[in-house]
């Protein structure tokens, strides 16, 4: 498979950091896009920004990833503060850019040229980051779920069912991943994965790029533990998680958004006692109050990451839901006095 | 510091460790290995099925094989359902899966289904390494562990050496080129029957421990296993034997490595409780040991039978020691013939009359066998053989019967339950569905009276009116005959009949029957029959004064409901106009083509056939089909329901085939032409010559109008050939085992064994299709040549791997049976094979195959299915026919009614 493809040198640039400290990855975008307070017209770019060239009938406020193409600066300011922040590995902000998510805002048309600019502009945040302090930084194009699961029927009097298929997510899948590759990213990055099967055809997906680039780029593998169960929302073990996506040989394997971090420990050393690879955890800051506001404050959370670090769990660490570049500086500080993970080699 | 595992998933995470010395891998959910599974499949009872592999789950299975190749379920689709719905039950889905099925897309659809990491059962370098290796990169991204069969291009390995040799050269390939992780290779290096007799299997048991042993040690992390049933197949009809040779032989390979396997888990002695002598003979030949093996194994064998089937009672003549009735029940119910004359008399001599014989023990005999055929414990091969041993002891009855008739002036005849007239209708030849009938009703005290094949509707109706007949039974299997059997119900109604029709034959249905032949038959019932199976319960409540009149109304209610289902069915299915459906024809990309030249234009008689190797031809699963056992060759020889009787038929089948073959019963020949050819529009033109100037003749073929989804196109034959411009071929062809298989059946059925006459021609038809894919071989290979690089074996070809097809007329890619006219012409057919047409256009001799050959890669079987009104206008005008008389031939795919004149009236 990938194993066959050269490999891409973001590969050797990434395990010689890792090998000296645990990375940071950067924290939640949407929580930063609401700070903008954004309209209608923000997002169409009708007011301020650029206009949007896809045409869509349906209203756009709420549709991030279009921010990309419609307020491009804003986004770029946003990933350069996660860079400054000690990021580094940096998401594209691309998590629901492929035709099945965008069918939502009608937009299907525009996910190439989203997942092209998406990486480009992180991209140009990234070399601006670079330029004032001398370190490499990594452009981690983000892969979201979609908002359809390939193993769980929709219908619950026709459990037969599937409301998508293997084939439409690969489909989608490669044509993300082809565009994120175009625009530049280091790192293909299947996060928030509920239905491992959906990240399975991402993964083929992921492949199949890759194969048409002609280089293996690093992957990561990120699931998601929805509740106290201990399980995916399809219901497998964080080691069956595993065992389904082994074959990808990804770079690292983790977990993060649904819980907070003390409440994602356990699955996480479940993990990190099985998987061959690094492992990386990204946790939502506390869990959301009744208003939909995450509560936890930046070293709330940094001192319970600092405590994967110090157990040797991980060899990344970032934010997901919640988190601020405040939240990014507080884990980056209290996790760089720990050493990695020791990856557990074959007999 | 972690250890290279298999390590798979469902819900839940599984590791082969060393801790776990075999996993047991459960196969109740596969339909070639259960009975009871594939029922459920057919049946759709998709409930049930959950619950079999919920059982098995429950039971400790740690992997769950499931497998839906058979050939009567649309396999993928029901892999699909079976696999969603089993995501939706965590208690099943928490344990991996293995997506077992010869055909790589069912698998692949499989793969699409499962989030956990399955295995996939199985690849091989059958086909060559370039698809092994693609095969196993896709196994690879889709993330599943593989099952590689040790099996190349030359076939099965069966040596140590072979073994060993394929399994490294395999390994090789998928570490160093695939990249594939070495702990998810699982080897099954064939375990095949020992003990057999033939001097060259008696190491199999040895080549597959050794080679376990050596794959183990040299070949880092991979695994072995295998399906351990096979072993002992010489045996079969001996469990306990069976059971010992499998402990034995599992106790030696588990020792030498092997740590998976699909075994019956209830099916298996413990090895060390085994019979000392009974052990050390089963090690002797599974090791063996020595070169008497065999036969000591042989003789101790009887010793451990025990409880074992008609076979082992056959030889066990205890039962001649019984009273004269339970020794007549047990010959009925055994189909044995040896003692039937001697028993028959002495039950006749101390009987009051011969007919209390017949009305006593054997009647009850044959109830005991009614009852066991009802209840699924004897099949239809066992109840045909009861009925040559009931008919030879009437035979023997008959003479007195006569005599005592003679004596007292009439009166003492026989009574049976009813008179049923059985015909295959007029322009129809095939009557194997037909006799197998008429000889259950027979068992059933039923007096049948067989008029045979291509019967006119006077005949049927003059005799039935004659003789008083109760039921009317027809049967046909062409699509012609349809029309026919709709005929003879229109007269039946003419003529004020009111007793029940039966229909049934292959292309017969509940849906034709329901909708249109019950309409035309109103004064009585007119009754679709399933299979021979059905034939005595519908009759019983046809003929039964008590249930009679609900039943028939029931059938009615149901079959007006039906038709009415269909209608609003057709009705939503929206089909395209003839212009729409040609804009959406196969667009082939002709300007990458040159069609290869046949080495002759004109026609060539093929006449050096060798019985002997067209039998290695023989695709044997519609053979079982035929005797109503359905499931795929040769697993169907192990089922767990059917396979006592799949393997007896089968003995005798091949028993006969060599006699045939011996004899030379037959006289195949066959015919075969090529000719210059293109498409124009949906036809294909013949020429004379290359220069294509002049036309010789004028092939027409019919298009899809169903709507397609997404970019299918609406493809007719004409597709497949190159437009005017571009050369290209076509070529045609008749083969016939020989008109001797109706004389030779005759002889049989005179002889009161109808068994022997069903059988010969049961062979004669699979000898035809041999010799029809035997010659599509020669064609490709060598007489047209465009596939000379083939390497196909003879089991190969049932799949249809090759380039190009051999689409018949009448048949769903041209359903016009008139085709059959040209192509006899072209090839002058009846000069050069004596195969006749009927004026249904069937063929005579019934073992007759015929078609085209159309060679283009891209060419595929598909089905016309129906066609509109624009379609058959504009057919008739090309074929220089009357629209009535295309309609006529069509009738079966017309979607629509077309205007009948008489009806106008």
């Amino acid at each position: 498979m990938t194993g066959r493809l050269p490999q891409s040198p973001a590969f050797a640039a990434l395990d010689r950091a890792a090998a000296e400290r645990i990375l940071i990855l950067d924290g939640a975008m949407g929580t930063q896009i609401q700070q903008l307070r954004l309209g209608e017209d923000d997002y169409t770019g009708r007011g301020s920004g650029h206009v949007c060239r896809h045409h869509s009938d349906h209203p756009q406020q709420g549709n991030n990833d279009l921010l990309v193409l419609t307020q491009p600066q804003a986004v770029e300011e946003i990933h350069y503060r996660y860079a400054m922040a000690g990021a580094d590995i940096v998401e594209t902000n691309t998590f629901s850019a492929t035709t099945i998510a965008q069918a939502d805002y009608g937009m299907q048309d525009a996910v190439h040229d989203l997942n092209v600019e998406g990486a480009r502009i992180v991209r140009r945040a990234l070399d601006r980051a670079t330029a004032q302090d001398g370190r490499p930084r990594f452009v981690a194009g983000a892969i979201g779920p979609t908002n359809r699961t390939a193993s769980i029927s929709p219908d619950v009097n026709n459990p037969g069912y599937r409301a998508v298929t293997f084939d439409d997510l690969r489909v989608a899948y490669l044509q993300q991943a082809r565009g994120l590759i175009e625009g530049g990213a280091d790192i293909l990055l299947i996060e928030t994965i509920f239905d491992t099967l959906n990240a399975k055809a991402a993964i083929f997906a992921c492949i199949q790029a890759m194969e048409a680039h002609g280089q293996a780029l690093p992957l990561m593998i990120s699931g998601t533990i929805t509740d106290a169960s201990g399980r995916t929302l399809s219901g497998q073990t964080p080691t069956a998680f595993w065992h389904s996506v082994r074959h990808a040989r990804p770079w690292s394997v983790g977990l993060n958004c649904a819980l907070g971090a003390s409440a994602m420990r356990p699955h996480l050393a479940e993990l990190a006692g099985v998987a061959e690879t690094n492992i990386c955890a990204y946790p939502n800051a506390g869990l959301p109050n009744a208003f939909g506001q995450y509560d936890e404050g930046p070293q709330d959370t940094a001192v319970q990451v600092a405590e994967f670090a110090r157990e040797g769990l991980v060899n990344v660490v970032g934010g997901c839901c919640g988190t601020t570049p405040d939240h990014i500086r507080a884990i980056a500080e209290a996790v760089a006095q720990f050493t990695p993970r020791k990856v557990p080699e074959y007999a | 510091m972690l250890d290279r595992h298999l390590r798979l998933s469902g819900l839940e995470p599984f590791v082969l460790t060393p801790d776990i010395p075999f996993v047991n891998i459960g196969e109740r959910t596969n339909v070639t290995g259960s009975a009871r599974f594939r029922k459920l499949i057919t049946n759709r009872d998709y409930a049930a099925a959950l619950e079999v592999a919920r059982d098995q789950v429950e039971n400790g299975a740690q992997i769950i094989d499931i497998n839906m190749d058979e050939g009567l379920i649309d396999s993928k689709a029901a892999m699909v359902e079976f696999l969603n719905l089993l995501a939706a039950e965590p208690d099943i889905a928490r344990v991996p899966v293995m997506i077992d099925s010869s055909k790589w897309e069912v698998i692949e659809a499989g793969l699409q289904c499962v989030q956990g990491k399955p295995v996939v059962n199985s690849i091989s370098m059958k086909e060559g390494e370039e698809q092994f290796r693609q095969q196993a990169r896709l196994c690879l991204a889709y993330g599943a562990a593989v099952v590689v069969m040790a099996f190349d291009e030359q076939g099965q390995a069966d040596t140590c050496a072979r073994k060993i040799e394929i399994c490294a050269r395999a390994y090789k390939i998928l570490t160093e080129e695939v990249g594939f992780p070495p702990e998810d290779i699982i080897f099954d290096p064939n375990i095949f029957a020992v003990a057999t007799g033939i001097e060259e299997h008696n190491n199999y048991g040895v080549d597959f421990i050794e080679a376990t042993r050596w794959i183990r040690r040299n070949l880092p992390h991979a695994h072995v296993s295998g399906g351990v049933s096979n072993l002992s197949f010489s045996f079969r009809g001996n469990e306990p034997v069976r059971e010992a040779m499998h402990a034995v032989f599992l106790y030696h390979a588990i020792q030498a490595g092997m740590d998976m396997g699909i075994v019956n888990a209830g099916q298996l002695a413990v090895y060390d409780q085994i019979d000392a002598d009974l052990r050390e003979a089963c090690e002797d030949v599974v090791l063996n040991r020595r070169s008497d093996a065999t036969e000591r194994l042989l003789d101790i064998a009887e010793r451990f039978k025990g409880e074992g089937g008609a076979k082992a009672r056959e030889k066990d003549l205890s039962w001649r020691e019984w009273s004269v009735e339970k020794r007549l029940e047990h010959a009925l119910v055994n189909g044995i013939t040896e003692y039937i004359e001697a028993d028959t008399e002495e039950a006749r001599q101390q009987a009051e009359r011969p007919l209390h014989v017949i009305e006593g023990p054997l009647m009850a005999g044959m109830n005991v066998v009614g009852d066991l055929f009802g209840a699924g414990k004897m099949f239809l091969p066992q109840v045909v053989k009861s009925a040559r041993v009931m008919k030879q002891a009437v035979a023997v009855l008959l003479p007195h019967m006569e005599a005592e008739k003679a004596a007292n002036g009439g009166g003492g005849e026989r009574q049976a339950a009813g008179k049923i007239l059985m015909a295959t209708v007029k322009g129809d030849v095939h009557d194997i569905g037909k006799n197998i009938v008429g000889v259950v009703l027979a068992c059933n005290n039923y007096e049948v009276i067989d008029l045979g094949v291509m019967v006119p509707a006077q005949k049927i109706l003059e005799v039935a009116r004659e003789q008083n007949v109760d039921v009317i039974g027809l049967s046909g299997l062409i699509t012609p005959s349809l029309d026919e059997m709709v005929h003879v119900a229109s007269e039946m109604e003419r003529e004020g009949f009111q007793v029940p029709l039966l229909i049934g034959g292959a292309t017969t249905s509940k849906i034709h029957t329901a909708v249109k032949i019950a309409p035309r038959y109103h004064q009585g019932p007119a009754v679709y029959v399933t299979d021979a199976s059905r034939a005595v319960g519908v009759v019983s409540s046809l003929l039964s004064p008590s249930q009679q009149a609900d039943y028939v109304d029931a059938i009615r209610a149901e079959y007006l409901d039906v038709a009415e289902r269909h209608e609003r069915a057709e009705a939503a299915k929206q089909r395209l106009p003839l212009a729409a459906a040609r804009a959406n024809a196969l667009k082939v990309d002709w300007s990458a083509y040159r069609a290869t030249a046949p080495q002759f234009t004109g026609t060539r008689i093929i006449d050096d056939w060798d019985l002997a190797d067209i039998a290695r031809y023989i695709d044997w699963t519609p053979f079982f089909q035929t005797w109503e056992l359905k499931g795929v060759y040769p697993r169907i020889l192990e089922d767990e329901k059917q396979g006592e009787a799949a393997r007896a038929l089968f003995a005798e089948a091949k028993e006969m085939l060599a006699r045939i073959i011996e004899g030379r019963w037959f006289n195949p020949r066959a015919v075969v032409g090529f000719w210059p050819a293109n498409a124009v529009g949906d036809d294909i033109r013949l020429f004379t010559g290359e220069d294509r100037q002049q036309p010789l003749a004028t092939l027409h073929t019919l298009r899809q109008q169903v709507t397609k989804r997404g970019d299918r196109p609406n493809v007719a034959l004409s597709d497949f050939v190159a437009p005017e411009g571009r050369p290209d071929y076509v070529g045609g062809f008749v083969v016939t085992a020989g008109p001797e298989e109706s004389e030779i059946a005759a002889r049989y059925e005179r002889a009161n064994d109808d068994y022997a006459a069903i059988m010969v021609k049961a062979l004669a038809d699979r000898i035809a299709e041999a010799m029809a894919e035997m010659l599509h071989e020669r064609v490709r290979k060598e007489l047209w040549g465009y596939g000379a690089d083939e390497t196909f074996t003879p089991q190969d070809l049932i799949g249809e791997p090759y380039k190009g097809i051999r689409p018949a007329p009448g048949y769903p890619a041209q359903p016009d049976h008139t085709e059959k006219l040209t192509l006899f012409r072209l090839l002058d057919a009846e000069n050069a094979t004596g195969v006749r047409l009927t004026e249904s256009m069937a063929m005579w001799p019934g073992s007759s195959v015929s078609g085209l050959y159309i060679g283009h890669p891209d060419s595929y079987y598909f089905g016309v299915a129906k066609i509109e009104e624009d379609q058959a206008r504009d057919y008739a005008a090309r074929k220089g026919m009357d629209l009535a008389e295309v309609e006529r031939w069509l009738a079966p795919i017309l979607n629509y009614t077309p205007r009948k004149k008489d009806e106008a009236a």
